[in-house]
């Protein structure tokens, strides 16, 4: 099928396309990368009657050194993350992560601001920048605001991106050195993951960060394995403990692809794989 | 109507079109440039993978006035050389059987290049790998890891 017609605007600045969004409010819709936008639009499950697509604006692409952070441009694309050499010394987690979105031709495409923007529950950016404490960098007709990680998503594909404001760059905290892996469970090659673990370790294992995806309605934050990771040892028995706790709080969904209590056992399973893969054990 | 300009296999072209209209449909119904196929119009197969500035990208998955300014590559335009010559990658496909309908074999040869692109050495594991988002129904992978191997052997030759 073919999207129902709309306008279509190619802003070349940010400022111009908060002018475009502010103009047409509920009716236009932001296209980033539009790998997952373009399938909700054939499929008709949404009919914007105006597209403002950030595809021209340049200086929302690109990945910069800045301090105690790096600063990804939201229409950075998941092949670029993956590989960009900022990336892999201070927030490898995000590389290993973006390495796992769909398929090669999607990664060429679609967009890390775009992908976390979107807010799947399903989508593989939101565990690993929660977990990595990420800064969201969101811009309106008022100026620029920042917003952590943990107020970032609110709910089913909801954030705290007002309905005049673009997403415009994500600051991710270094973490130079930190050993990672991203535990992705799925039934079929490139797919969305049934449930997937994002771990992150200082040493084996001094420090732990490890953020779950499809495992409630917005990416989780398993903070009491955190807890009981610090000072833990890089071994199966080291971490069993820590990784029984990964399912507290969670509330996944049940469906077709497995039970909430059969997510909640994945998670515990693949949380002990992700850590001691993250700390290269 | 939106004007775009860009270059398809090597020439220039421009065009009015409607903004919803993908560049896939562009390609088949504008340009007659039907090589590449629409498998499952879901994003899902790759059968309608093409080269937008030189990455692969599912055609489908992108709207024609999206590669407004840039440059496409369709498996119609692969073979620079003389008429009737092929692709190395396509002769790949050819030696190797690497089909049997032969419906996804144009996503498949375009997404073979760009991986050997990025990786010309490549294991049998990163192949099937870097080739998961091009689905074939006949199930003729085998054949058509083969092909990529090859070519990439070919390549080293």
């Amino acid at each position: 099928m073919i999207p129902v017609k709309f306008d279509y605007l190619a802003p070349t600045s940010v400022e111009e396309a908060l002018a475009a969004l502010g103009e047409h409010g509920d009716e236009a819709k932001i296209l980033a990368g539009g790998q997952s936008l373009l399938p909700v639009l054939r499929m008709r499950l949404n009919a914007p009657e105006v597209v403002i697509d950030l595809g021209g604006i340049s200086s929302l692409r690109g990945i910069r050194d800045d301090g105690d952070a790096i600063v990804i441009g939201a229409m950075t694309t998941h092949h670029d993350v993956r590989d960009h050499a900022l990336v892999h010394e201070h927030a490898l987690l995000l590389s290993k992560a973006a390495a796992e979105v769909a398929d090669a031709q999607i990664r060429h495409r679609g967009t890390f601001g775009g992908a976390l923007a979107h807010a799947d529950p399903a989508g593989d950016l939101g565990a690993p920048a929660l977990a990595l404490g990420a800064q969201f960098v969101i811009q309106g007709p008022g100026g620029s605001r920042t917003v952590e990680a943990a107020d970032f998503f609110v709910d089913l594909f909801e954030t705290a991106i007002g309905e005049d404001e673009i997403l415009t760059e994500v600051r991710i905290p270094k973490h130079t050195g930190w050993g990672a892996h991203y535990e992705k469970f799925v039934r079929v090659a490139h797919q969305w993951p049934i449930v997937a673990v994002a771990a992150t370790v200082k040493g084996s294992i001094d420090e732990a960060r490890v953020g779950l995806t499809n495992m409630g309605s917005t990416p989780l934050r398993a903070s009491a394995t955190e807890a009981a990771l610090a000072g833990a040892t890089a071994t199966e028995e080291g971490v069993r403990e820590a990784a029984e706790l990964a399912a507290e709080g969670t509330n996944p969904p049940s469906d077709l692809n497995g039970a909430a209590d059969y997510r909640q056992h994945l998670a515990r399973v693949l949380t002990a794989r992700a850590v001691l893969k993250a700390a290269g054990a | 109507m939106t004007k775009i300009e860009l270059t398809v296999d090597g020439a220039a072209v421009s065009d009015d079109v409607e903004p919803r209209m993908l560049l896939v449909q562009y390609l088949r119904e504008k340009l007659g440039k039907t090589g590449t196929v629409i498998g499952c119009d879901t994003s899902n197969c790759g059968a309608c993978t093409v080269h937008l500035d030189g990455t692969s990208v599912k055609s489908c998955n992108v709207l024609a006035v999206q590669a407004n300014g840039r440059t496409v590559t369709t498996i119609e335009g692969l073979a620079d050389t003389a008429e009737g010559d092929l692709h190395p990658v396509q002769a790949s496909f050819r030696e190797c059987h690497g089909l049997q309908c032969g419906f996804c074999t144009p996503g498949m040869i375009m997404q073979a290049v760009d991986l050997l692109g990025e990786n010309p050495d490549p294991t049998e594991e990163e192949v099937r790998l870097g080739m998961e988002g091009n689905l074939c129904r006949c199930t003729g992978y085998h054949n058509i890891v083969k092909s990529v191997l090859h070519a990439a052997e070919g390549a080293k030759a």
